[in-house]
């Protein structure tokens, strides 16, 4: 009982980091908020596979956290403010709107997969598809680096806590947790490409 | 020694060793050795058969265990090795030529290292992570340092991660529609994140922005160089679903959804490539339309489809290696690869337009050139299937001829008073020249790739029968 529930608040804390990343557009709160969600997604991990393969993805998770955040820190303020106005679709409102709406669809479809894949449990795939839907559409709504780079994360995220129930593979979760790292190094280099002087380049 | 040890190991940690020590001028000329002594060492010793060398006996086993699952390459795979690092030498023997940066041989290495393992996974829907890995070590060479990352790399880079989850949860649900094979619902939803799940992977339209985008943002050495190796082995990993699972195979739905996807990939390709007015995206739409035509090859219910696939996949590298180069000889030379700047580049540039033009033509499936065969046999089994199919490849394939013609138009409109000069090194001539002797060759003598096809049944038990 205490399980399910703690499984549900892990839920109720997905939803919130996916809507504040969505809506605010302060890196640090965002990449505040990714780092809280890898917390509630190695819970719902650790509900289908064991506390340390669930550990990887936490600390992964956590160290692709570091690496953007060191690298924004570098860039200086010019940099980000030019980057935050390549945000497609700023308004606020829209975006709460579609996160609504990302839940909705959450709300509705979880019970059906549980039909479909009995086992899963219904917070891990609520969980799942909430960060699933919320990645999507933050690849959906901008085109900036950094929050491409955490949209893929989430959707990643969300897919890793659906398919850790299926497929408790040590090569798989380690590959997963490579390409989290990775996708989190490449961001790291797309946000720097362009701002050193080309002949720091050799 | 194990076959992945060789194969997998050996050249991902050669490249790693290249990008951290060696010197910009000998790592083109390390890691194409590299690569061909691979491809040697795969055609010359069998895996998994003694060899007596005097009084030493070699044997390369063929499977190796990692994290519980195992990596194998077999005896058959030994051809299609030979090819892969055979062509990979090809590209990094010239990348001296093209002038592009050091990383790309090495981490050229490591991709080709990464795909290889894609091949020997089991169970071999693993390789959609392994695909995704070596996509990520594609973005440092797509951008360099100095330069912002431009929208189609962004893209390449969101839809290739969007294809890895599809794809592991269709082979997910493909084992259970293996269990129970009468359930119509989940055998639909398995078929659709397959097919996303590839779309994804090889840019079936309208999926393919990222391409002509890439051709322009991107050097274009590194961008061929991807627009041969990513879609060789995603091809490769198809053809290893339709291997394994027989309703995929027998599927006639399945595959005229393949060739539809196909045939709006060659009419389209042709169609754009045609209207283009920068030779480098027109690369990227003659890239597109030869993806199209790879999916058409998938889709054919005859028991040539094998044969035709890899009959593409053969000369596809080629084209894509000569036609990429010429395009980095010339690209530092001019402002840009608009029409309007490369104008009457043919007298300052003789062999690199000689080479774009014989490349591209190649891929239209011009008479003499690499492309031709494999287009014949690919019409030859088309056409008896449906001309209405064939129409739109002939619709296609003129895009690309049309595109060729506007380009030489281009190339060759110069004052009268521009004298001829030849400004390409001699490397540059030789890596050309020995590429267009290639594409001749295997237009002319297309019956060199005989042995390759002779061992494709092993390859693909099911689908070679």
């Amino acid at each position: 009982m205490v399980i399910e529930i703690v499984s549900w608040a892990a839920v109720g804390l997905i939803l919130a980091t996916s809507t504040v990343m969505l809506i605010i557009h302060d890196w640090r709160i965002n990449l505040g908020a990714l780092a809280l969600q890898y917390v509630a997604a190695f819970w719902l991990v650790t509900r289908h596979l064991p506390f340390v393969m669930g550990s990887t993805k936490l600390i992964t998770g956590w160290m692709v956290v570091a690496a953007l955040g060191m690298t924004r820190l570098s860039l200086s303020s010019e940099e980000e403010d030019n980057n935050e106005e390549s945000s497609l679709l700023r308004g606020r409102w829209f975006r709460m709107i579609l996160m609504c709406i990302v839940a909705l669809v959450t709300a509705g479809v979880t019970a059906r997969i549980e039909v479909v894949i009995p086992g899963l449990g219904l917070p891990v795939i609520a969980g799942g598809i909430l960060l699933i839907g919320a990645g999507v559409v933050h690849l959906g709504v901008t085109s900036e680096i950094l929050r491409v780079i955490i949209g893929l994360l989430t959707l990643l995220t969300g897919f890793e806590i659906l398919y850790a129930a299926v497929e408790s593979s040590i090569l798989v979760a380690g590959l997963l947790s490579v390409i989290s790292l990775g996708l989190g190094l490449a961001g790291s280099y797309l946000l720097l490409a362009g701002t050193s002087p080309p002949e720091l380049e050799n | 020694m194990s076959a992945p040890i060789l194969w997998i190991a050996i050249p991902f940690i050669s490249g790693f060793i290249i990008l951290s020590f060696l010197r910009e001028r000998i790592s083109p000329l390390i890691a194409g050795s590299v690569a061909l002594i691979l491809a040697m060492t795969a055609l010359i010793i069998p895996i998994d058969t003694a060899l007596l060398l005097g009084s030493i006996s070699i044997k390369i086993s063929p499977s190796i265990l990692f994290f519980g699952r195992s990596f194998t390459l077999t005896t058959a795979d030994g051809l299609l090795l030979a090819l892969i690092y055979g062509l990979s030498a090809l590209w990094f023997f010239g990348t001296e030529a093209s002038g592009t940066a050091n990383r790309f041989v090495s981490l050229g290495l490591m991709i080709v290292a990464l795909l290889t393992a894609s091949i020997a996974v089991e169970p071999f829907l693993f390789a959609a992570l392994l695909l995704e890995m070596a996509a990520m070590l594609v973005i440092p060479l797509l951008v360099p340092p100095s330069q912002k990352p431009g929208r189609g790399v962004v893209r390449f880079l969101i839809y290739q991660t969007l294809a890895m989850p599809f794809i592991l949860f269709s082979g997910w649900m493909l084992a259970g529609v293996e269990a129970s094979p009468g359930d119509i619902n989940t055998t639909i939803q398995a078929g659709t994140m397959l097919s996303l799940g590839f779309a994804f992977l090889l840019g079936v339209f309208p999926l393919y922005n990222w391409i002509p985008m890439l051709t322009e943002e991107s050097p274009p050495y590194v961008v061929g160089f991807l627009l041969w190796v990513f879609p060789t082995f995603t091809v490769i990993f198809g053809l290893g679903f339709l291997d394994r699972y027989t309703w995929l195979r027998t599927s006639p739905q399945l595959s005229g959804a393949i060739q539809i996807a196909g045939l709006f990939m060659v009419a389209s390709g042709g169609i754009f490539a045609a209207l283009q007015k920068h030779i480098g995206r027109m690369m990227g739409y003659a890239a597109i339309a030869e993806t199209g035509l790879l999916m058409l090859a998938m889709g054919l219910p005859s028991s040539e489809m094998l044969n035709v696939t890899f009959l593409l996949i053969i000369p596809r590298g080629l084209e894509l290696s000569v036609w990429a180069l010429a395009l980095s000889i010339i690209k530092p030379k001019v402002t840009s690869l608009k029409f309007s700047d490369v104008q009457g580049i043919a007298r300052s540039y003789p062999f690199a337009v000689t080479a774009i033009i014989l490349a591209h033509l190649s891929m239209t499936g011009f008479p003499l050139l690499a492309g031709f065969p494999p287009r014949l046999a690919l019409w030859q089994e088309i056409a008896g299937q449906s001309l209405t199919i064939s129409f739109w490849i002939f619709l296609g394939m003129l895009g690309l001829i049309l595109a060729a013609t506007r380009t030489l138009a281009v190339f060759v409109m110069a004052s009268e008073n521009k004298a001829w000069q030849r400004n390409e090194s001699w490397m540059q001539l030789i890596m050309l020249g020995l590429g267009l002797i290639g594409l001749f060759i295997l237009g002319i003598f297309p019956q060199i790739l005989q042995p390759f096809f002779i061992n494709l049944p092993a390859l693909f038990n099911h689908l070679g029968q």
